[in-house]
């Protein structure tokens, strides 16, 4: 074992924390969180160039055949800064989800799309009564001539609202279908809404919409996508890990500074105690977070304890 | 030791509860169970039926406009409001200046002031805290400088609730720079609109603007609004601070969370039945009832004990460390209850029944405010005293060390 960054892998995380100290001062990520679609184009283009889209993408889909170090390397700097561009919903759950489906000239083109920045796809395929189980879904197709139609209701699809594509799961007697679906056809209804943190998502409502593509045939629609789940749950803590330890700094800053009683805030016992305990827990963190990279390809299992353990 | 409950007491209840039931506004209990930050128009128009009745402060000297009920009483008419889901009232007014005023204020404040407060006619706000004066409330540095018979207020207040909505603010104010913090600090009403007065909005986590800054310069106010003597202000400051020593465990407001969400868990649905019905939810829902039931034991205890009595003092001392917590535990619940909708921005008020745009697709009135509220309950362990002034407090006041 060896818990150190490549050379390769240091200098991936410089740049991603140079970037952030020139795009995110606190007033330009607010201003970008107050535009229309909550993120620059032009910033994502950027991610685009420096190549970190396809980051963790094989050669042979057209990436630069990182795994999900480099994923989690990106995603930990972007929480540091909490970055606005959708690398969570684009460039990990979708772009990791297609990767993972059966080869198509769609699919390759999409990926190669993906990868250059050009298009944005979202995947929708949580539903209200899944409660997180990624099995569950209710949604379902039904052939149409050659094709598919599909019914039914998908919830909190991130980055909905930006998307040129959606990548849907819908259900049929064989199994669960993966469908690629314009969000502006007929018989596709959106409502768009905010997040907490003031992320873009939407739910979806698809009442007989005509599929475009098939990316992959009912029955073969759920290994891709706990594959996307699983990558980006690796994500999603390396993002908090980035997040707890840029917060867990500005917090030790501030209270060597502010005084209250005759004393610095770091004076105080109960005050160090406390810190103390977020460093044991973002050490834990970044630990379990480690062995959920490890099990990735092997274990798809253990990823829940990344979760369990990280975003709680 | 005797648990039961007087039938006279029951009866109270019941007759709170009926008078709610018929007196309290459709639109406004709509709006009480959307969890916003209460309406200015709503808290007036409830105040004054209130008010009709008499029961706009019961916890006043009944000769002032109060009641003479008992501390259970109070705590049941509470109890019993929260349940309703009406408005919060001008808690500045009505819970912290009125007893101040009800204590120390001169007849002429008295008959000034209380009035248009119990009439929810005047709504006041508190200036204590300051940049640089939170926990440690007594180095606060806001001054006035006597000049004939006006004192001349120069600083900053900051964390003002509802400051924007105030007509007056009382405020703890330096009027001797020289003799040791505490004893240099009097209390003054000061009119919002006297010229000097400025307000700036603090927009907070949830999406609301409760919470201001409000700057002096050079504010003239005349002597007569000083309230008791000059120096003496840290004692009234303490006395409002602890006169009605359980409404800091905010236990009937998590009594009504917990309702809540059994109400949207039994609602949610999940892969194998509702979430109320799945055995992990069900545990966490479990868990804080026993410690909602365990706090609302320990506010009863300290009802029925003696101002002086040390076992009440003691149960006392818990109220609002555990009730912050539990309150910003239950909030989160609820939102946890509502599944991916949980995580959805909700605005944190609504005007006159138009629905803001870019909302979840949830319209059910007890879900809209709840990601709101769990995150504005995360201040609830900071404000009034943090927590680790609270468990500083206990260590030195009940267990000596």
């Amino acid at each position: 074992m060896d818990f150190t960054l490549s050379a390769e892998q240091q200098s991936l995380a410089d740049s991603v924390s140079r970037f952030c100290e020139r795009e995110y001062s606190f007033g330009s990520r607010k201003s970008r969180l107050g535009s229309t679609e909550g993120f620059s184009h032009d910033l994502w283009r950027v991610i685009a160039d420096l190549g970190w889209i396809g980051a963790a993408l094989s050669e042979e889909d057209g990436g630069f055949g990182g795994g999900p170090v480099d994923t989690a390397i990106l995603m930990e700097g972007f929480g540091r800064a909490l970055v606005l561009e959708p690398f969570l919903s684009a460039g990990i759950l979708s772009l990791q989800t297609l990767a993972r489906a059966p080869r198509s000239a769609v699919r390759d083109r999409l990926l190669e799309d993906i990868v250059a920045g050009k298009v944005l796809v979202a995947l929708a395929h949580g539903e209200v009564a899944a409660n997180g189980d990624a099995e569950h879904v209710e949604a379902v197709a039904a052939h149409q001539g050659a094709g598919w139609t599909l019914k039914g209701h998908k919830s909190l699809v991130l980055n909905a609202p930006s998307a040129d594509l959606l990548l849907v799961t819908a259900r049929a007697e064989a199994g669960i279908g993966l469908f690629l679906v314009a969000p502006n056809a007929n018989n596709v209804r959106m409502q768009a809404y905010k997040t907490l943190d003031g992320g873009r998502v939407g739910d979806i409502w698809l009442d007989g919409v005509i599929v475009e593509d098939t990316i992959a045939a009912p029955g073969t629609g759920l290994e891709p996508v706990l594959r996307g789940l699983d990558y980006s749950l690796i994500g999603i803590c390396a993002e908090a890990v980035g997040a707890m330890s840029a917060a867990l700094t500005i917090t030790r800053d501030y209270v060597k500074l502010r005084r209250q009683f005759g004393a610095t805030l770091s004076d105080f016992q109960a005050v160090q105690h406390r810190m103390s305990d977020m460093l044991v827990e973002l050490e834990l963190s970044r630990s379990v977070l480690y062995q959920g990279m490890a099990g990735l390809e092997s274990l798809p299992a253990q990823r829940s304890y990344s979760r369990i353990l990280v975003t709680r | 030791m005797d648990f039961t409950i007087a039938p006279e007491i029951h009866a109270f209840r019941g007759e709170v509860r009926g008078f709610i039931e018929a007196e309290l506004p459709a639109d406004i209990a709509r709006r009480g169970r959307h969890d916003y930050h209460s309406r200015r128009d709503d808290v007036a128009r409830w105040m004054k039926i209130l008010n009709k009745h008499g029961w706009s402060a019961p916890h006043w000297p009944a000769h002032l406009g109060g009641t003479d009920w008992s501390p259970l009483q109070r705590y049941i008419f509470q109890d019993e409001l929260r349940r309703a889901r009406a408005p919060v009232l001008d808690r500045c007014g009505l819970d912290l200046l009125g007893p101040v005023l009800c204590a120390f204020g001169t007849p002429d404040q008295q008959a000034r002031h209380l009035p248009p407060i119990l009439n929810g006619d005047v709504w006041w706000a508190q200036g204590f805290s300051e940049p640089n004066a939170g926990s440690d409330l007594a180095s606060l540095k806001t001054r006035a400088d006597l000049d004939g018979d006006h004192f001349i207020v120069n600083g900053q207040k900051t964390w003002t609730t509802e400051a924007h909505f105030a007509d007056w603010i009382f405020a703890l104010v330096r009027t001797d720079q020289v003799v040791k913090p505490q004893a240099g600090i009097s209390f003054l009403l000061i009119d919002m609109t006297t010229p000097g007065v400025t307000r700036r909005p603090i927009w907070s986590i949830d999406g609301a603007h409760t919470l201001n800054e409000v700057f002096f310069e050079d504010v003239r106010v005349p002597v007569s609004n000083l309230v008791g003597q000059a120096g003496h202000g840290w004692s009234y400051a303490k006395f409002l601070l602890t006169h009605e020593r359980t409404t800091s465990s905010v236990v009937s407001h998590t009594k009504r969370d917990v309702e809540q969400i059994r109400y949207l868990a039994t609602l949610a649905k999940t892969p194998s039945g509702p979430l109320i019905e799945t055995p992990a939810f069900a545990a966490k829902l479990a868990r804080l009832e026993a410690e909602v039931i365990a706090l609302e034991w320990s506010v009863l205890r300290v009802l029925h004990a003696g101002e002086g009595d040390p076992a009440g003092n003691s149960v006392a001392s818990l109220l609002k460390l555990r009730g912050s917590e539990l309150s910003e535990r239950a909030a989160l619940l609820a939102a946890e209850a509502l599944g991916d909708y949980g995580v959805a921005a909700m605005p944190s008020s609504e005007t006159d029944g138009v629905a803001p745009p870019d909302l979840p697709p949830i319209d059910d009135d007890e879900a809209v405010g709840v990601s709101a509220k769990a995150m504005f309950r995360r201040a609830a362990t900071i404000y009034g005293g943090a927590s680790e002034v609270q468990r500083t407090i206990i260590a030195k006041s009940v267990l000596g060390l």
